[in-house]
């Protein structure tokens, strides 16, 4: 086995990326695949919490990082599912403690037994969040139908491709389809319009999201979430599948539009 | 926006939205903030003006992008005329 290593990062904090995180390792961890969540956030950590692992944490990254233990022992198992792991960020630190050479020797060392490493970067585009990309495969733009955050996201993809990483892909996350329609909300059209990347999953606002993460059981589980299934076909397009958008902003000629700008994207 | 929306002049945020975040984006990535543009445009307008006499309320200077390029576009209308003709006298 050779993991893929996923970052998803946006710039902008409170768009999305925690949620994305957990919700992308359960789905990629249900369909069978071996997965290891890394929470990139040190001094902030909160991945732990979106999956419900919060209670189990001994070990850290800075831990790992620093040889205070081995990486086995600081990789927690998922209470539902047998194939997810969450290395958790440590929490009385800064970002100073790693290095991006230590994210990439780490997931370097993770490949061998991980289909996937999904790596939740911070907000910002300091050293946490290039700590978060160097050992990136697959950069995960996420961000919402605001002004602020979209700007944020071209920022992003401008750093990331002075990287020479592959080109990132985006998730528009949060969307009101209702708005959208009524021409309250920038919709996903008009958003690759302007970023000019290519898109991997649109997700709409949901209850089930916050009532999932109080909960600690992130919405992919919950069949009925939209906002979960709409992870499960990002978790399918990373892996090559050619899943076709769902028509959410309009009834009419939007997936004609979405799916003339968008090639499948993911695994290559 | 439907046909009627446009005919009122109604218009809706989310195309307010777009027209902001093409303009920044494109402040963002030449950066160049507006305020360095307006002190540009205050320097053309002197310089040009010691040969030319312009009708300086209504230059305008922006920056536009198409694709990778972006460029800056000077559109400096002259005094009419008539303005200058009485200049000349």
């Amino acid at each position: 086995m050779t993991a893929k290593a996923a970052t998803i990062t946006s710039g902008k904090g409170g768009v999305g990326k925690t949620t994305a995180t957990a919700n992308l390792g359960v789905a990629l961890a249900s369909a069978g695949y071996r997965v290891v969540c890394i929470d990139g956030d040190i001094g902030l950590r909160n991945l732990d919490v979106v999956m419900g692992l919060e209670n189990r944490i001994v070990y850290d990254l800075v831990d790992v990082i620093e040889g205070r233990c081995k990486l086995r022992q600081a990789l927690i198992k998922d209470k539902r599912l047998a194939d997810l792991y969450l290395i958790p960020a440590a929490q009385t630190r800064d970002k100073t403690a790693v290095s991006p050479q230590d994210m990439v020797k780490l997931v370097k060392d993770l490949r061998t037994d991980f289909d996937w490493v999904l790596i939740d970067s911070p907000a910002g585009i300091e050293r946490g969040f290039r700590n978060a990309i160097a050992p990136a495969d697959l950069v995960l733009i996420i961000t919402n139908p605001e002004v602020s955050a979209v700007r944020d996201a071209d920022r992003i993809i401008g750093l990331v491709e002075a990287e020479e990483k592959s080109p990132p892909k985006l998730i528009v996350n949060r969307v009101k389809p209702e708005m959208v329609k009524r021409g309250d909300m920038l919709s996903t059209v008009d958003i690759l319009d302007v970023l000019a990347i290519d898109l991997i999953g649109v997700v709409p606002e949901d209850d089930a999201v916050t009532v999932a993460t109080n909960q600690g059981s992130p919405a992919v589980l919950d069949a009925r979430s939209r906002a979960g299934k709409a992870f499960r076909d990002i978790a399918r397009r990373m892996n090559g599948e050619d899943v076709p958008f769902e028509s959410l902003e309009s009834k009419d000629g939007f997936f004609g539009r979405i799916s003339r700008i968008v090639r499948p994207g993911g695994a290559s | 926006m439907n046909f009627l929306d446009r005919l009122r002049g109604d218009r809706r945020s989310a195309t307010a939205a777009k027209e902001r975040l093409q303009l920044v984006l494109i402040h963002d990535r030449a950066d160049f903030p507006p305020g360095k543009l307006e002190a540009l445009k205050d320097d053309l307008i002197a310089t040009l003006s010691r040969h030319v006499d312009i009708d300086t309320k209504r230059v305008n200077i922006s920056l536009t992008q198409d694709r990778h390029q972006q460029r800056l576009v000077a559109d400096i209308p002259l005094a009419p005329p008539r303005a200058r003709r009485k200049e000349i006298r």
